[in-house]
């Protein structure tokens, strides 16, 4: 069955596929094609939504991007509910399902349009004086209260199943618009063989063509001649189309990004298809083609629905072949209406009357309209519509006033002419600059390479405009650095005017009436709240903006701020550019979270990175935990096991027999080159000079604030080269910080730098059994304790494959760790897992890990210190070299507040109770009864049970905590007070005896 | 223990539709080579490669399995696939220099077919385009999050280099990406 | 995103292979264990945070991984030249395109 307002008369949906959607539960025919403003239209329905703040009926005003009214759900299924979508925008498929949104409990029966009655005292500003007290109930009742009965659509609750796809371009020239001008640019351009990308939000391009009828290019009808044109433009290899593909933001240097929606359109998408992929496009020359969006008429009722832009209705008979009415009534400034009057009429509708602003309108449309027998009465107003659910009514006056006439409508096109569209000219940093003869803003100043051409540089006519556009898209190629020139020329024709226009309020909609004559309709701005801001006290634009939310819809005033402007100028006794124009942002239409973020999602949302042992580790069982974008083994629960106590057994087992511990995630640098070791001295604050080949040292970098900034140890290899390590966290940035100091302040010294991170897993082997465990696998190299003492490094091989054999330990315990190139990893670790079942090691993680060595005092940077702790208050005062003459960080050491009295030093904490166990980060106080707040002396930075010395064990850092020593200090808990002894940073073989034995 | 048994971080992973082919690359040897524009000449002769001295360019060595890509006006990564030693090689150098093994830091993914370059530009914001990176380029850069080397081996035909722990987030960010060039040239 | 030219790939690069590295020509003293309180203060914490022309460090670190200078407009964002580490600072007028 063909809906009731399709006609044959016009449209270029003709033989297309019917297709059946529903909205609201009721289900309705389509053509492939519809937009679903244009589908609910050809059924009859001009309903669609609720106003967001008077619960106003509203039907659609435009049938493109910049529409504010008819905003809707589309719902797919349970997990694809997308809010706030433009009926004119969305195209329709088959089972396509639709809802009205902020209506309850129905669109034609909402009680929230009491607002509507009551809407005296919602006037601008009302939120801002209205719920200011009591000031606590603003984030409990009236915020709430608001946001659910003022609003938009729901979001949705579920993941997003879809996925988005991204691409970085880079082209020559990027035409943004694809009607005439773009059309003619791109082909200009495209023909001297630059790289040319051209982009239209519509899903084909054509820009205004699509309802301009009345145009011709190249002897085709203007329609097909764009049709043509892009389809020859695709088939250039210098050439993308993109259509379905919104310019939303240009940023710095001609970055511009779009969206292309690629399957919202599609009834069914499949699986590979993105929903959308952002396009990010450097181009050397960018011509804004954006064309021009037309203004409505500011008077009473002109929200109501069946009240329209007359490009609008145009759009809806000339494309989609559908009649917005049968009475239709027309409201203008603008020859342009002229055009849709007479195309309407020439389908089948009566015109009740064009109503036009203009005392003496004149000109080829004006006059083929008369002589069609359209009435024409110039020099009148709309001063109202009326109608409840949709317009019944138009009331007309003569400008001056008098008396009035009502006319019945069933619909109303307005047109007070056409807004150059600036917006992506403005995000560019361009200045517009006021037209007074148009009463528009122009392109004025540009800030980066990119031209406009057509209608948003008020070009009006369409030989102007490919004129125009065909030498922008010739300059823009040869700026490129086009190798030829082209020579297109295109013959345009057209029998369209745009001329006329008017801005701000209509006679009757003036400050001396009543009545809600919208500006803003997506936010239910009237023109008497415009002139209320001005009355309150708002001088500049950009105050009336945020007083009266003009402009601030998601629609960004697309149709409203120059209207707002002219009523705020007007009230204010100014000229429009002396109040100034709000500042366009990105984005030019809303964009969806999920284009921003592409394919950084689920797995790709940031890199995991594991170990060459990850697998083995998981064999066995590991819990892991996130250390950074690291997957590191926790520790490892056998059956019956919580984590305490794996964590217990990892830590006993380790000290009576052995442990075997993943430490590849330590950062690792190999530094390089005759002058390694005097750039060792400056990095860190120990002596290298004389470490000998073979040996190891802890170091300590400092920041040259004299704080500590990393630590970890070196081994030497060679009289040039030396094995760093570093922290886990810190790997990145301390090769960045030595990259630094050897490249600006130190590059006379023959040194480099390589990050061998990923070239060597590391396991550690500690325990007494440590050496047993792996010397049987180890050739080459003496293992004893006087051959390879602790803090020694040997190059050797295991089980076949090269190693870096150090003898360290982060547990106090004889230990050795193994580097082996990754690829040999997994295997080394399984012959070491083998050999250490023979002499009953365990497996342990970086819990126990964390235990052992605060049992043995040693500090875990960016844990016992934060970024203001020096060596001295470590402890490590030991590790700076004191004869050294430089080092980064030398002068920072010696600033008064480092040297001074009564600074935190990292001290042990024994608690009075050793079945307590402290909470790392507790604040530690001398007198629990003071008053609070109290002063606190420092806090806990490491605790733990530790099962090796049968009670809690805890580091802090305290105010001159090593004059302390013995003192009882106060740990204040919500519940209890904690009581401390404040002694040695060392828990667990205070001689170190064990590191050698 | 051979070279034979080296295991792969991407082992078993493939990925191949209408447009391209990603393939985890064989095992090679790797060496970050450092050097002054005095020791170029040496260090060429002693790894029988031309070490490149211009940004964005590399040399293959006459067998074709050894190249050396320009990643630093002092820096070069050499990738050996033939089995040779690279940093032997270069200990015969006596010119200053620093020779690091990374074989086993790196590993690389081979993106192959029509759609090579749209499926990196998904995430790497330099323009790869023939005209602006020709076969035989080379650049250190960013896929998506990670940081990688670049290297054009054909017209349609990339090496990309990786750090190991990041290999899975590259092989997996290209197998997304992979899969919308096949939709999107 | 801004183009920076690397002056050692000779090139214009996307930013998200560049780090900011704070002021530039800010040495650090050769003599830095002799220095006074009040000299170190001027080195470490003291910069000239300037609104118009300022020069920077950058590094191309997911590139040549390089250090090298600019000169760039604090208002305008705009970089009107970049420099090898190591080379005088540059005269430059604000708005001028070197």
């Amino acid at each position: 069955m063909t809906a009731a307002f399709r006609t044959t008369a016009a449209g270029r949906l003709k033989g297309a596929k019917p297709v059946s959607f529903s909205f609201d539960g009721a289900s309705y025919q389509a053509l492939e094609g519809d937009t679903l403003a244009s589908a609910l239209l050809a059924n009859g329905v001009h309903l669609m939504g609720r106003s967001f703040k008077y619960h106003r009926p509203r039907g659609v005003l435009s049938a493109g991007a910049e529409e504010p009214n008819a905003l809707v759900g589309i719902h797919r299924d349970a997990a694809r509910k997308t809010p706030n979508v433009r009926a004119t925008v969305q195209e329709v498929y088959d089972g396509l399902t639709a809802v009205s949104q902020n209506r309850w409990p129905s669109l034609a029966f909402d009680v929230g349009a009491v607002n509507d009655i009551a809407s005296p005292m919602f006037s601008a500003g009302f939120y801002y004086k209205t719920f200011m007290w009591p000031k606590a109930a603003w984030k409990s009742i009236y915020e709430p209260t608001i946001r659910a009965s003022a609003g938009l659509g729901v979001a949705p609750d579920r993941p997003d199943p879809d996925h988005y796809a991204s691409r970085y371009a880079h082209c020559d020239v990027l035409v943004l618009g694809g009607g005439a001008a773009g059309l003619s640019a791109a082909l200009a351009a495209a023909e001297t063989g630059v790289r040319v990308i051209v982009a239209d939000e519509q899903p084909a391009v054509g820009g205004a063509l699509r309802f301009e009828t009345g145009s011709a290019i190249d002897g085709a009808a203007g329609w097909d001649w764009a049709q043509a044109t892009a389809a020859r433009l695709a088939a250039m290899d210098n050439v993308r189309v993109l259509t379905r593909t919104t310019a939303f933001g240009y940023y710095a240097q001609n970055m511009v990004g779009l969206v292309e929606r690629v399957s919202d359109h599609l009834a069914d998408p499949g699986h590979d298809l993105p929903r959308e992929r952002l396009w990010q496009v450097r181009a050397k020359r960018v011509i804004l083609a954006t064309g021009a969006i037309e203004r409505h008429m500011v008077f009473d009722g002109n929200d109501k629905p069946g009240v329209m832009l007359a490009s609008a209705a145009r759009t809806y008979l000339n494309h989609f072949g559908v009649l917005v009415g049968k009475t239709i009534g027309v409201f203008t400034a603008s020859d342009s209406a002229y055009a849709a009057a007479i195309d309407l009429k020439q389908a089948g509708a009566a015109i009740a009357a064009i109503v036009d602003l203009r005392d003496n309108p004149a000109g080829a449309l004006i006059d083929r309209a008369r002589a069609l027998g359209i009435e024409i009465l110039s020099g009148r107003t709309v001063v109202r519509a009326s109608g409840n659910l949709r317009v019944a009514s138009m009331t007309v006056r003569a400008t001056s006033g008098g008396p009035e006439r009502t006319i019945p409508v069933d619909a109303l096109l307005m047109s007070a002419g056409w807004t150059p569209s600036v917006h992506l000219f403005s995000q560019s940093r361009g200045k517009v600059a006021f037209d007074t003869a148009t009463r528009r803003f122009l392109p004025g100043d540009y800030a980066q390479d990119c031209v406009s051409v057509g209608a948003c540089n008020g070009t009006d006519t369409l030989a102007d405009t490919v004129k125009e556009a065909i030498a922008a898209g010739e300059k823009a190629a040869k700026a490129a650095g086009a190798g030829k020139a082209a020579a297109l020329k295109l013959k345009a024709e057209t029998s369209e005017s745009w001329a006329g226009g008017m801005v701000g309020a209509a006679p009757g909609a003036g400050p001396d009436t009543s009545g809600k004559a919208f500006v803003d309709f997506q936010n239910d701005v009237t023109a008497k709240d415009i002139r209320l801001a001005v009355r309150e006290g708002m001088r500049s634009i950009e105050h009336v903006k945020r007083f009266t939310t003009n402009g601030m819809a998601t629609d960004q005033g697309k149709t409203s701020n120059i209207h707002g402007l002219a009523i705020a100028a007007e009230a204010l006794g100014k000229e429009m550019p002396e109040v100034g124009l709000t500042t366009f942002r990105a984005p030019y239409t809303p964009v969806t979270f999920g284009a921003l973020i592409g394919h950084a999602k689920g797995r790709l949302f940031d890199p995991t990175r594991r170990t060459a042992f990850h697998a083995q580790e998981e064999k066995l069982g590991a819990v892991f935990e996130d250390v950074g974008q690291w997957k590191r083994a926790w520790y490892y629960p056998r059956a019956g096991e919580d984590m305490h106590a794996a964590v217990n057994r990892e830590c006993a087992t380790v000290r009576k027999a052995a442990g075997i511990f993943d430490a590849s995630t330590l950062g690792k640098i190999e530094v390089v080159g005759p002058d390694a070791a005097k750039f060792m001295e400056l990095m860190y604050t120990n002596p290298w000079e004389k470490l000998e080949p073979g040996r190891c040292r802890y170091g300590i970098m400092l920041r040259e604030d004299g704080f500590i900034y990393d630590d970890g140890v070196v081994g030497r290899l060679a009289a040039d080269r030396f094995h760093v390590t570093t922290t886990t966290g810190g790997a990145a940035r301390v090769m960045n910080h030595m990259e630094d100091y050897l490249q600006t302040e130190f590059p006379h010294l023959d040194v480099w730098l390589t990050s061998i991170s990923e070239q060597w897993a590391v396991i550690a082997v500690q325990g007494p059994k440590s050496r047993d465990i792996i010397a049987p696998l180890v050739e080459g190299i003496d293992m004893s304790d006087a051959a390879m003492p602790h803090m020694s490094v040997r190059e050797a091989r295991i089980c076949g494959a090269p190693t870096r054999l150090f003898r360290m330990s982060f547990t106090g315990e004889r230990g050795f760790e193994i580097n082996v190139p990754a690829d040999y990893a997994a295997a080394v670790w399984d012959a070491v897992w083998a050999q250490g079942q023979k002499h009953g090691a365990c497996a342990y993680g970086t819990e126990a890990m964390h235990v052992l060595r605060a049992e043995k005092g040693y500090i875990i940077v960016g844990q016992d210190t934060d970024g203001t702790v020096t060596p001295q208050d470590a402890g490590l005062d030991w590790a700076v070299g004191k004869k050294k003459t430089d080092f980064v960080g030398i002068r920072g050491l010696k600033r008064p507040d480092l040297v001074a009295k009564g600074r935190k030093q990292l001290v042990g904490l024994r608690t009075k109770d050793p079945k307590v166990v402290l909470e790392e980060g507790a604040q530690i106080v001398a007198d629990p009864k003071q008053p609070i707040p109290m002063k606190m002396l420092g806090h806990v930075t490491s605790s733990y049970w530790s099962e090796n010395c049968g009670r809690g064990i805890a580091l802090g850092l305290v105010a001159g905590g090593f004059e302390r020593m013995g003192q009882t200090l106060y740990v204040p808990m919500p519940d209890k007070v904690i009581e401390v002894e404040v002694v040695g940073q060392v828990f667990f073989d205070e001689k170190g005896e064990r590191l050698h034995g | 223990m051979a070279d034979a048994s080296r295991a792969h971080p991407l082992a078993g992973r493939k990925v191949a539709n209408s447009a391209v082919t990603l393939t985890p690359a064989e095992p090679a040897a790797r060496l970050s080579l450092r050097a002054r524009p005095d020791g170029i000449a040496a260090l060429s002769k002693a790894l029988g490669v031309k070490l490149p001295a211009a940004p964005k360019t590399s040399a293959t060595s006459k067998s074709g399995a050894r190249v050396a890509l320009w990643l630093g006006p002092d820096e070069w990564l050499v990738i050996d696939t033939g089995g040779g030693d690279p940093a032997a090689d270069c200990a015969k150098a006596t010119a200053l220099h620093s020779a690091v093994d990374i074989s086993h830091r790196n590993t690389a993914i081979m993106v192959e077919g029509k759609g090579a370059e749209a499926t990196l530009s998904a995430g790497c914001p330099q323009d790869l385009s023939r005209a602006v990176f020709p076969v035989g380029a080379c650049s250190r850069t960013i896929l998506g999050k990670i940081e990688v080397v670049v290297w054009r081996t054909g017209e349609t035909a990339f090496r990309v280099e990786c750090w190991r722990s990041f290999s899975t987030y590259a092989f997996d960010f290209l197998e997304e990406a992979a899969r919308d060039a096949a939709i999107a040239a | 995103m801004l183009l920076i030219h690397c002056p050692y790939c000779e090139e214009d690069r996307p930013e998200l292979e560049f780090r900011n590295a704070g002021e530039a020509h800010i040495a650090r003293p050769e003599n830095i264990a002799e220095i006074s309180d009040e000299e170190f203060a001027q080195f470490f914490f003291i910069r000239s945070n300037p609104k118009g022309l300022i020069y920077e460090r950058w590094r191309h670190i997911h590139g040549c991984a390089r250090f090298f200078n600019a000169v760039r407009d604090s208002v305008s964002d705009k970089f009107l030249m970049t420099y090898k580490a190591g080379e005088k600072r540059p005269a430059v007028k604000a708005g001028e395109k070197a």
